[in-house]
């Protein structure tokens, strides 16, 4: 079974997230920002991460410029998931490294959509 | 409903688009016309029925038709037929066409036109070999409410991620506020127009490959035959057909025979597809 490191500060959109990865066969491990999520990564790194941007702490994209700064590890597939939906951001995220980008709201149509385009379904 | 409506509006829709509504899509009939028959100032779908039975209107026949079979499109749905369009579709035609550089592709239900920018966007991709070839994408639909969407090339937040690649988003679209305004390159590439599959296809011309997907699951057994050797006409002896994941030629044509293995793919029986796809055997 695939890992997915479910990063978000509200806990709302966390408990939405998990319930659609574990439709989609996904064990689910959960972080309230960046600071967190590096720290999971740490102890076992995911098959995928799906990424707020705005968090207190440590935002997504510092998450995601440190995580992709590791050498020596398996590279996680880093799914962007925010309410940032304009295209500035969206370059930015995807020159830093993130295989996907989506803008918030989602449902579990797009969330399998990109998860297929990315090879993790 | 009372039966005798249900029957006149099904009627009515089979003979105008072929569809085949059973008396169990009623909830469809409801969740669908009653808007309708408010915009109209009736107040509801029985209405809407007494109306039609005591006039031949028109527009309102039309404005039915339109509402019971728009459906939903996104960008590469299902991903597989755009994998095997990419693999083993273009190929064959790069060997098969390379002398008269040209190729001409049908999407039958074009819809909000997804489907046929998604080729445009596949050819686009690998631009360098096609940009000197006379290439024309056909997106027919029976709605013009659809098709005016498709032409605009404008999709919301929620369409443009559903199947669409972001990289695809970057570099074909242009935001503009709230929406997602699709590049002219791309646009210019798909012709659409209203059509009807129950009419004479003999004013489209010839085709090389024809995508059909999600239309024939509406259409009963002898429609459904007549449409499929209707399109062997119109499509060349090399040619390639694309089906829905949920249809099949088995059982209602012999014109066109599946390709092992390559779910949704069919060509014209008896002639070489399969060898220039590389698929023979």
């Amino acid at each position: 079974m695939k890992t997915c490191l479910v990063v978000d500060d509200s806990r709302v959109i966390r408990k939405v997230a998990r319930r659609i990865l574990e439709e989609l066969d996904f064990e689910v491990v959960e972080a309230v920002d960046g600071q967190d999520a590096l720290d999971a990564c740490d102890r076992d790194m995911p098959d995928a991460v799906l990424l707020d941007w705005n968090m207190p702490v440590m935002d997504g994209l510092e998450f995601m410029k440190r995580l992709r700064a590791q050498e020596g590890v398996e590279q996680p597939i880093v799914v962007f998931c925010t309410t940032e939906n304009d295209m500035a951001h969206i370059r930015t995220a995807i020159e830093a490294g993130a295989n996907e980008y989506i803008m918030k709201p989602f449902d579990r149509e797009i969330i399998e959509a990109k998860f297929v385009q990315v090879g993790l379904i | 409903m009372r039966s005798e409506d249900f029957k006149f509006i099904s009627q009515l829709l089979h003979d105008r688009s072929g569809l085949m509504l059973t008396e169990d899509k009623v909830y469809l009939l409801e969740s669908r016309l009653t808007p309708l028959a408010r915009k109209r100032g009736l107040d509801g779908l029985e209405s809407l029925i007494q109306k039609l039975k005591l006039s031949r209107d028109t527009a309102l026949t039309n404005d039915i038709v339109e509402a019971m079979t728009t459906n939903e499109s996104f960008f590469f749905r299902d991903n597989t037929p755009f994998d095997l369009f990419k693999q083993y579709v273009l190929p064959a035609m790069e060997k098969g066409r390379g002398s008269g550089k040209r190729l001409r592709i049908w999407c039958a239900a074009a819809s909000t036109g997804q489907e046929p920018y998604s080729l445009a966007i596949i050819l686009r991709e690998a631009w360098h070999k096609w940009r000197d070839w006379n290439i024309e994408i056909i997106g027919t639909d029976l709605s013009s409410q659809v098709l005016d969407k498709a032409v605009e090339g404008v999709y919301s937040q929620f369409e443009v991620q559903r199947g669409l690649p972001i990289q695809m988003l970057i570099k074909y679209f242009q935001q503009e506020g709230d929406v997602w305004r699709l590049n002219n390159d791309i646009r210019s590439m798909v012709k659409f127009r209203k059509f009807n599959l129950l009419d004479n296809f003999a004013g489209l011309g010839k085709f090389d490959v024809i995508f059909c997907r999600n239309v024939l699951i509406y259409f009963d057994q002898p429609t459904k035959s007549g449409v499929l050797n209707r399109m062997r006409k119109t499509l060349s002896d090399d040619g390639a057909l694309f089906l829905g994941a949920a249809e099949t030629v088995l059982g209602i044509t012999d014109q066109f025979k599946p390709v092992t293995g390559q779910r949704g793919l069919y060509v014209p029986t008896g002639g070489k597809s399969e060898e220039l796809m590389g698929l023979n055997g």
